[in-house]
């Protein structure tokens, strides 16, 4: 084969590698997104449906409730409320009155079931998207 | 009260040291390229000088810690006097001020190291070298004094510190960032000898030659570095995984696959001479990669475990930091590296071919984790809203580029150089074929369900695998082997014992997470989890509630596990000790969630099979690469 040929056939594989590379990246990021969405704007309707998605927020002081393995409690930004029921083990630092991000679905009767539940790993860090959604509601508010 | 002044002579020690690495930087670098001797005499010492310095000044924040003097900041913040002193030492890079500081004087100890090391080197690549790390030095050394100075004072002083956040306070801690900044930091040898190169204009054999060890070395490091955390994640997290693809771990993996492609293409640049655009553009992109994972942690702007409250002064200055490295080496690449050539022509069927493969598949690979890593950053910023790119999207990419890599993996030693013959490839190969369907067939059905990536999994392992066996059994009646190829067959075979784990993990794990009270049983992979007791228990500096439960199979108890629930005296933070019984083949991983009604415990109970494979691979990839760094070739050549 002349060097040509071989330089050619090099630079279409590595296309060729890049272009499936590109289509597995894009489909991928297209199915995996989650969304972040403040729980004002799920009160509003805006959360997409029958997708995954996350909310921050605070965990509502005396919300929380146990049923067994399944935890019930109320993430807000300090205007609106959203239930949230999870089953199975809360992290350490997941506490009542502390920030809290969830991910999961909205349920036909507005409760939002989650998958997961994350809190920081420091005591006095607050997630930026908790922290995102009660300024959001602050604003909104004081308009 | 009177105050020691000990800290002032830290903070006083690395602003000295400022100005030593500005000499280092600037004189050196002129000189070698005006030709001026006397100026470029100086980069030896003055490198010596600064490594002095960020040693004082590193070994005082460690006083500080150890006498308890909070009336430096840092102390307070970091550390209380009820702390284990092991703690209090891993303490001092428990914070970004210290962790910067750990940094630099990292990167000050590897260019004492090429100091020390280079005395056979031409004195121009060796100004060279040390003048650019020199730079990298002053910008970092500017970035600590002006907004993360360790030795900031807190007058009048605190009673007690703070203390550090439970979660650190284990040994992991102890080693993990160490290890992983050595790696981080080590590739900056490879880059100044990739600057360097490309300011003398000498691209040759030699210039890899030198810097090979170097990069393997750091390499090594880094391996290790991401292995322990994995592993202090699995244990001291409680979450019972190993890799979550956080955005920190994300920063640490980006340079390893990058430095990975480049050992590689080091090889190919050594012994043909070939690749020389490619190895120092990889040089650039891993040291790059370097800078951007502590600009993504220490910067605030990621949601990690990892990200302190910050600053964001900080993450402005290393993103000018990292803008300025990047755009000015990418800068002198594009003036410099067009002159020189190709290097030696190889077939399409040759090891080169296969090496400038599993790179391409490498770098996309790691392109392709960038991309997940700052994709919700970019949205961020053109505020089209905030979204999280989770697990499944980097699974998605990432195993797909990875399958290619590895099935080239077992092929490439078996190559030669310049050209090889295909038929010849396929007759030495067709054994560690069989071999593979074989385990790939049979695995799966003694294990449990038989699904298409577990078989995957076993096919690519066991491939990697039988075609090293093969190899070695060949070298052995050839010759005694190298050092060199000692080490590439216990890489790769690191590599496959590391996808088998990663595949049992993924296939054959159970986790349930159950409600217990004392007497209750629950079972795993064949194991029965009795619950004797809960009770509460004392430590050093906190109250845990411990539980006790038996482990046994068949009826009969083998092990007692004692995970325990902990309060630390100083901090409202409760933590999760899991407890856990290793083993060759599994794992058993009890922890403790919450109290129950009716004297229960929420309990987290998992089986991980063959879980350990995961890091025992890593620690073969990292042997492996301690013996090629140990060939003779190397060291004849440091001898002289």
């Amino acid at each position: 084969m002349k060097p040509r040929h071989k330089r050619a056939l090099m630079i279409v594989g590595a296309l060729a590698t890049l272009a499936i590379a590109a289509v597995l990246i894009l489909n991928a990021l297209n199915s995996n997104i989650a969304l972040y969405v403040t729980p004002s704007e799920v009160a509003a309707g805006k959360a997409p449906k029958g997708q995954t998605f996350r909310i921050g927020g605070m965990v509502k002081d005396g919300s929380l409730k146990r049923d067994e393995l399944v935890v019930h409690f109320i993430i807000t930004d300090l205007v609106k409320e959203i239930p949230v029921s999870y089953k199975g083990i809360l992290p350490d630092l997941f506490k009542e009155g502390k920030g809290a991000v969830v991910q999961g679905k909205l349920d036909p009767d507005g409760q939002f079931v989650a998958s997961e539940v994350l809190a920081k790993h420091d005591e006095n860090y607050m997630p930026p998207e908790a922290k995102h959604a009660l300024e959001q509601a602050q604003k909104n508010g004081a308009k | 009260m009177e105050y020691s002044m000990i800290p002032e002579i830290g903070h006083f020690a690395l602003i000295l040291a400022l100005g030593v690495s500005i000499i280092q930087g600037v004189l050196p670098l002129i000189g070698a390229q005006q030709g001026r001797r006397e100026w470029l005499v100086l980069a030896r010492p003055a490198t010596q000088i600064s490594f002095v310095l960020l040693a004082i000044s590193f070994a005082i924040l460690a006083w500080c810690f150890y006498v308890n003097d909070f009336s430096v900041l840092y102390v307070a913040e970091h550390s209380n006097s009820q702390l284990p002193t092991v703690y209090r030492l891993g303490a001092v890079w428990g914070g970004h001020e210290g962790s910067l500081l750990l940094w630099i004087f990292l990167l000050t100890g590897w260019a004492f190291a090429v100091a020390q090391l280079s005395k056979t080197l031409d004195e121009f690549m060796v100004a060279r070298v040390l003048g650019v790390l020199g730079l990298v030095a002053t910008g970092l050394l500017l970035f600590v004094l002006a907004t993360s100075n360790p030795f900031e004072r807190l007058l009048p002083a605190a009673q007690d510190g703070r203390s550090l956040n439970p979660l650190l306070q284990d040994p992991g801690l102890v080693f993990h960032p160490p290890m992983l900044y050595m790696g981080y930091v080590g590739f900056s040898v490879a880059f100044a000898f990739a600057i360097a190169s490309l300011l003398s204009g000498k691209l040759d054999a030699a210039w890899a030659r030198w810097s090979r060890p170097w990069t393997t070395t750091a390499w090594i490091f880094l391996t290790l570095g991401i292995a322990l955390g994995s592993w202090w994640a699995y244990y001291e997290l409680g979450w019972g995984g190993w890799w979550f693809w956080d955005p920190v771990e994300n920063a640490s993996f980006m340079p390893w696959l990058i430095g990975t492609a480049l050992l590689h293409s080091l090889a190919v640049t050594e012994k043909r001479g070939g690749f020389k655009n490619w190895t120092v553009l990889l040089a650039i992109i891993a040291f790059s990669m370097s800078l951007l994972g502590t600009f993504l942690v220490r910067s605030g702007v990621l949601t990690s475990v990892h990200a302190f409250a910050t600053d964001p002064r900080r993450g402005i200055f290393i993103l000018i930091l990292l803008s300025l490295v990047v755009g000015s080496s990418l800068f002198l690449y594009a003036l410099r590296a067009p002159k020189s050539t190709l290097g030696g022509a190889f077939s399409l069927m040759s090891r080169e071919t296969l090496i400038l493969l599993g790179n391409v598949f490498l770098v996309v690979a790691a392109g392709s984790v960038l991309l997940g890593t700052l994709y919700p950053l970019l949205i961020d910023a053109l505020n089209l809203g905030k979204i999280s790119v989770g697990p499944p999207y980097f699974n998605a990419v990432f195993v797909p580029i990875m399958v290619p890599v590895l099935f080239l993996l077992a092929i490439g030693p078996w190559a030669n150089w310049k050209s090889t013959n295909l038929n010849a490839l396929l007759k030495r190969l067709w054994l560690a074929a069989v071999v593979a369907v074989v385990a790939a067939i049979l695995i799966p059905r003694m294990m449990g369900e038989f699904t298409i990536l577990t078989a995957l999994g076993f096919l690519l392992s066991f491939w990697i695998i039988a075609s090293g066996v093969l190899q070695i059994i060949r070298q052995f009646k050839v010759g005694k082997p190298t050092r060199s190829f000692i080490g590439m067959q216990l890489g790769h075979i690191g590599i496959a014992v590391f996808v088998i784990g990663v595949t049992m993990v993924g296939a054959y794990q159970e986790e349930k997470d159950v409600r217990m009270a004392p007497g209750d049983t629950v079972s795993v992979g064949g194991y029965q989890i009795r619950l004797v007791e809960v009770r509460p228990a004392q430590g050093p500096n906190y109250q845990a509630t411990r539980g006790t439960f038996e482990l046994g199979r068949h009826g009969k108890t083998e092990e007692v596990l004692y995970p325990e629930k902990r309060n630390y005296d100083s901090s409202t933070m409760p933590m999760t000790e899991a407890a856990i019984d290793a083993g060759l083949t599994r794992d058993i991983y009890v922890s403790l969630g919450e109290p129950l009604e009716g004297n229960a415990w929420a309990v987290r109970v998992y089986y991980k099979p063959f879980v350990d494979w995961i890091w025992g691979g890593c620690l073969l990839m990292a042997l492996g690469g301690l013996f090629a760094v140990m060939d003779k070739r190397y060291r004849l050549r440091l001898k002289k």
